[in-house]
């Protein structure tokens, strides 16, 4: 058995196939991750080093040297590339949008919704793995029906957020399992009035006054600095996030997309619905009214 | 007679929960019993579950207390995972769930009293099977029997602090008077915004009801009673 060193290696010299060794005897699975890092090392030497962690990437139980997981990551890249999801805090409610890419003609309008009710009073906005999302809206259902069964009384939605970001962190913490690669926003109204929260494939949740996640979600940030959320309703908001998406909509990259709202508001009665079609379709009125006026200039 | 030395220790009690403008009024009597025998004339029925509420125990001690603990431990996680004080609701839901749940084994009824930010002052009452009713005012245990009229009559909606301290004290005594079970002292508890305030009224100071009798010291007072009056004729 080879004694063991305490230099640091650069992947390619570092044989984990001589470590494995001294575990022999032992009657386990072997990680195919380590095993595979065995057989790349030789491959590796050749390779010029990418920007990508290569070989601290293949695991998320893997730190690199410079203290990133790169799979987490990843992870977020997945979220990255799907379409723009909006979220905003008005005075007197949430509301969220998404930009539904359509991926054929042939898909019923109104199908593979992105928004969710996790509960009367809190709606999810999924970005990424749209399985993924499915996963994490199930489990914050699950963990809002069990908090009222246990203690009697709605979900806070501070507390919700926390769970929901504990299990998305949970994760990350082992190498059979993969970082959901999906990002969620997370909007609710209790009795601390109406709360915003976004929650990342790391397992990150923080409170927002606005958030966005998703392809546009630079832009859309820049957009919704500009509001002024403190004094806006509802009934305006929904315009604006309207008017926000078809914004960043990349006609040229992406071809046609289906807009999505939903709201928790007073006029809601503090519950998470659809945007009524009323008020949806004079949201994207305004929105492609707006968008030729900029054309326009 | 005979004294059941042996019998489980039971509260035969008076409690009371009583809200009022700004926040709730808990009262109860003292004595616990075995069988006949007093094992305690001076407890204390009205627990502390966390900072803003408290219960108030009757039916089997032993029962009630384990109840009351088991409730003190989950509300304090409960505290702790929110960051803020535990509502009233909540910490009557827990009690609730442990009493339905187990409702073959255990005999305790329970009245969960207290003052949160969103609610205000609450008064929940948990009788026997596990039902948990949010009420204005609630009595329970043995001597509430001699209540139910007291109450129907002398409560009224938005009561001051004093008025409604006074109310409870009013009622433990008057139970305290017919029930066997009930007696000692009366202890009340107030919860409001500001904070909690306990109070201790001793048997002495209560007011004295029909046909009761002012305390004597011993019999020798009587003896050395001064002789009636000589009659003029």
């Amino acid at each position: 058995v080879k004694p063991n060193s305490n230099r640091i290696d650069p992947p390619g010299s570092f044989k984990i196939s001589d470590n494995f060794r001294s575990y022999s005897g032992l009657r386990r699975k072997k990680n195919p991750i380590l095993r595979s890092l065995g057989e790349k090392e030789s491959k590796q030497q050749s390779k010029k080093m990418s920007s990508i962690g290569t070989g601290y990437d293949l695991s998320v139980t893997t730190f690199s040297p410079d203290g990133r997981v790169f799979q987490i990551e990843y992870a977020a890249k997945a979220v990255d590339n799907s379409g723009t999801v909006v979220g905003i805090k008005c005075k007197d409610g949430i509301v969220m949008g998404v930009e539904k890419l359509i991926a054929s003609k042939m898909m019923l309008p109104g199908s593979n919704r992105r928004i969710h009710s996790v509960h009367r009073h809190a709606g999810m906005a999924v970005a990424g793995l749209a399985a993924d999302g499915r996963q994490i809206v199930a489990r914050a259902k699950s963990e809002a029906r069990s908090y009222e069964s246990v203690y009697g009384d709605a979900v806070p939605v501070k507390e919700l957020s926390e769970r929901v970001a504990s299990y998305v962190h949970l994760c990350t913490l082992y190498w059979w399992l993969r970082p959901f690669g999906c990002g969620v926003i997370l909007g609710g109204y209790d009795k601390d009035g109406p709360q915003l929260y976004m929650i990342e494939p790391s397992g990150i949740s923080y409170r927002y006054f606005g958030a966005a996640i998703g392809k546009g979600k630079q832009a859309a940030k820049t957009e919704i600095e500009k509001l002024k959320l403190s004094e806006m309703t509802c009934k305006e908001g929904v315009i604006e996030v309207a008017k926000i998406i078809y914004k960043l909509h990349d006609e040229a990259k992406d071809k046609a997309f289906e807009l999505e709202m939903s709201w928790i508001c007073e006029e809601s009665k503090r519950e998470h619905q659809k945007v009524p079609d009323d008020l949806l379709e004079e949201a994207k009125t305004a929105a492609k009214t707006a968008l030729e006026e900029m054309d326009a200039d | 007679m005979d004294l059941n030395l042996d019998a489980p220790h039971s509260m035969g009690t008076t409690i009371i929960g009583v809200t009022y403008n700004g926040g709730v009024v808990l009262g109860a009597d003292s004595r616990t019993s075995t069988g006949m025998y007093v094992a305690n004339r001076a407890s204390d029925k009205i627990t502390q579950l966390t900072d803003n509420v408290y219960v108030c125990r009757s039916g089997s001690a032993a029962d009630s207390q384990v109840v009351s603990d088991y409730v003190r431990y989950f509300l304090h996680q409960h505290t702790i995972q929110l960051g803020q004080p535990a509502t009233v609701k909540v910490s009557a839901n827990l009690i609730r769930m442990l009493a339905y749940n187990n409702k073959n084994m255990l005999q305790t009824g329970l009245i969960v009293g207290g003052w949160d930010k969103y609610e205000g002052g609450k008064i929940y009452g948990i009788p026997l099977g596990g039902t948990v009713v949010e009420q204005p005012f609630a009595i329970g245990g043995s001597g509430s029997s001699y209540l139910y009229g007291f109450f129907d009559q002398a409560w009224k909606e938005n009561m001051t602090k004093e008025e409604a301290e006074q109310l409870v004290v009013k009622a433990v005594s008057l139970a305290i008077a017919r029930d066997g079970a009930s007696g000692g002292v009366v202890r009340t508890v107030i919860i409001n915004s500001e904070g909690v305030t306990r109070n201790f009224y001793p048997g002495d100071k209560l007011q004295l009801w029909h046909e009761e009798l002012e305390p004597q010291n011993s019999l020798l007072d009587i003896l050395n009673a001064a002789g009636p009056e000589p009659m003029a004729i």
